[in-house]
């Protein structure tokens, strides 16, 4: 089965715009989730999804790297782009995908091998040719963790704390050289500190990458976005079910001081969520 | 706003509290006294062979004849070492890989139906009675063996160690993959999301993600199924005879050490001889082993839980 090539250079006219959903609707099992989501992700920008708990905030973010397709049931309806590629097309090889898309996940979950390991292992198995050596500490600088690990690159990677386990799974995430990078609530298990250094990288990282964060803190999607989505859970009319759609997409900045949708802002005010 | 009536609590009082205590104690004593019975039983009886047999461990343990019943009686166990090693050994290799990939199918690729129907299946091999396998081998395994090898003039004998490992082997294999499985379903689902992330196809996240950080685990289970496969008796005494011999060839008959205590219990020898204590040391030497491979299991799952955790 041929795959698709995936680099940007085949990117079609909206060369800014890196992934896009259109009519998107996901299903688990009978119940809807998310109906009719369409939004645009900007290149080398940080977007950021936000809305109450069980909005589908996550389910829409695991849609952009074919996630979901670990979960039985799941159905999706609609069109996901990657470039001008369709995502959802059965000939997409989710191998390749998954590679330009990294994520980072809500729990640290380096794996049980060495710090240097747990940077080499992603590249290896894609078939990296180059300097191993090179490439870890490169991931680590560009994580800001070279410093604090650099003596001890053969221990494990569950023995760092939690901030550093979580700049470890984002060097980690570095080293199979995605074009972009999902972020599920990536702070939401660390310490102030650690979070302000998570969210200091990610400035430092949107020039060579995308970026989508979800996030439950609001003041973080303020901090670090430059597009938000704000989710809501709307009543379905056919099935009487709340499911999540998107109430409004704007830059950050506006979304937070001037946002058209009235739930945005009861939630952003705290009157909902 | 009336006030609730509560019910007395009618809880255990202080002494109560301590007669529960004193009886979970004593079960738990209980445990603990039969093993350091089954200790003082071995031991001295163990010892009582030695001084009647006129042998000494270190002859015991080395010689390679086994001969209780010639004047005078010869007590060398290597033989019966060298039968358990033989059958285990091979059991193992049947059972390890066929659990093992079981489990990983088990754990990583079989869908809730599949796993629903083929667990408890696998799971009843466990449950068959151990002198079932044994005629199992006699009527079946050994025949088919002796059928196919003898196309390319390999002699099999009724009695022969490899019968006796290839079912001793299917016996063990619910030991592996039952646990294997456990610990793999125990790995982290954030692991799997992890490798899947980075670009991984299934196979690398099985082999390289799921099972390493399962490791521990599963060699525990290797343990645990090996000497499960040294202490069994009936199917081998069924499938591999009574013969103490040394032999390289897996299609003659070996005699285990479980055989051999089989064979001492079942037959004539009088009461207090040296023979009818040889059992108690042979025993010995089966516990010693059992033990040893215990230790070695927890060794192995501390050694690893220090890496991988």
């Amino acid at each position: 089965m041929a795959s698709p090539d995936l680099s940007p250079a085949n990117s079609g006219p909206h060369s800014n715009t890196v992934l896009r959903t259109e009519s998107l609707s996901v299903f688990y099992g009978d119940s809807q989730a998310l109906s009719d989501i369409t939004i645009a992700i900007p290149q080398n920008q940080i977007t950021a999804l936000i809305g109450p708990s069980g909005c589908g905030k996550s389910t829409l973010l695991r849609c952009f790297n074919r996630m979901n397709d670990l979960i039985a049931g799941l159905r999706i309806e609609g069109q996901i782009w990657f470039h001008e590629h369709d995502l959802m097309d059965s000939a997409v090889d989710v191998v390749a995908v998954r590679r330009r898309i990294g994520m980072v996940f809500q729990k640290p979950n380096p794996f049980p091998k060495s710090i240097y390991n747990n940077i080499a292992w992603g590249a290896k198995i894609n078939g990296f040719l180059g300097d191993m050596d090179e490439l870890v500490e490169r991931c680590l600088r560009r994580a800001a963790l070279w410093d604090e690990v650099k003596d001890k690159l053969d221990k494990s990677g569950e023995q760092l704390s939690g901030g550093q386990q979580q700049r470890l799974c984002i060097a980690r995430t570095l080293a199979v050289e995605p074009e972009v990078i999902l972020m599920d609530e990536p702070c939401s298990a660390l310490d102030p500190i650690s979070t302000a250094a998570v969210e200091d990288l990610m400035e430092d990282l949107k020039a060579d990458y995308t970026i989508v964060i979800v996030t439950h803190n609001m003041q973080q999607a303020r901090r670090v976005s430059d597009m938000t989505a704000c989710l809501m859970l709307d009543a379905n009319v056919s099935q009487g079910r709340r499911v999540g759609v998107v109430a409004e997409f704007s830059p950050t900045d506006k979304l937070f001081t001037n946002p058209t949708d009235p739930r945005t802002e009861a939630y952003i005010t705290g009157r909902i969520g | 706003m009336g006030r609730v009536q509560w019910k007395s609590p009618g809880r255990f009082l202080h002494w109560q509290e301590r007669l529960v205590h004193m009886i979970l104690a004593i079960f738990a004593v209980i445990t603990i006294l039969t093993t350091i019975g089954i200790l003082v039983v071995l031991g001295t009886e163990t010892y009582q062979f030695f001084i009647k047999a006129e042998t000494t461990p270190f002859e015991f343990l080395t010689s390679r004849k086994l001969e209780p019943e010639a004047d005078p009686p010869k007590f060398g166990i290597v033989p019966l070492i060298w039968g358990t090693m033989v059958v285990t050994f091979g059991s193992c290799v049947i059972a390890l890989p066929i659990g093992l990939a079981s489990a990983i199918y088990l754990s990583e690729y079989a869908g809730s139906l599949t796993r629903s129907i083929l667990k408890p299946a696998l799971e009843i091999l466990a449950g068959v009675p151990t002198i079932v396998y044994g005629y199992l081998a006699l009527m079946l395994v050994t025949p088919a063996l002796r059928y196919t090898l003898e196309l390319v003039g390999i002699k099999v004998d009724t009695y022969n160690a490899a019968s006796a490992a290839i079912v001793v082997g299917i016996m063990i294999i619910p030991m592996v993959s039952s646990l294997s499985e456990d610990v793999l379903r125990a790995v982290p689902q954030g692991l799997r999301e992890a490798a899947y992330g980075l670009g991984a196809t299934k196979f690398e996240v099985c082999t390289q993600v799921v099972v390493p950080a399962g490791l521990s685990g599963i060699m525990a289970s290797f343990i645990l199924a090996f000497s499960r496969a040294i202490g069994e008796t009936m199917a081998v005494v069924l499938a591999a005879g009574q013969l103490p011999q040394i032999s390289g060839n897996i299609f003659t008959s070996v005699q285990t050490m479980t055989a051999y205590i089989v064979s001492v219990t079942s037959g004539d020898a009088p009461f207090g001889t040296a023979e009818h204590l040889s059992l108690y040391a042979v025993g010995s030497v089966l516990f010693l082993i059992t033990l040893c491979l215990n230790l070695f299991s927890g060794w192995i799952l501390r050694h690893y839980r220090e890496e991988y955790s």
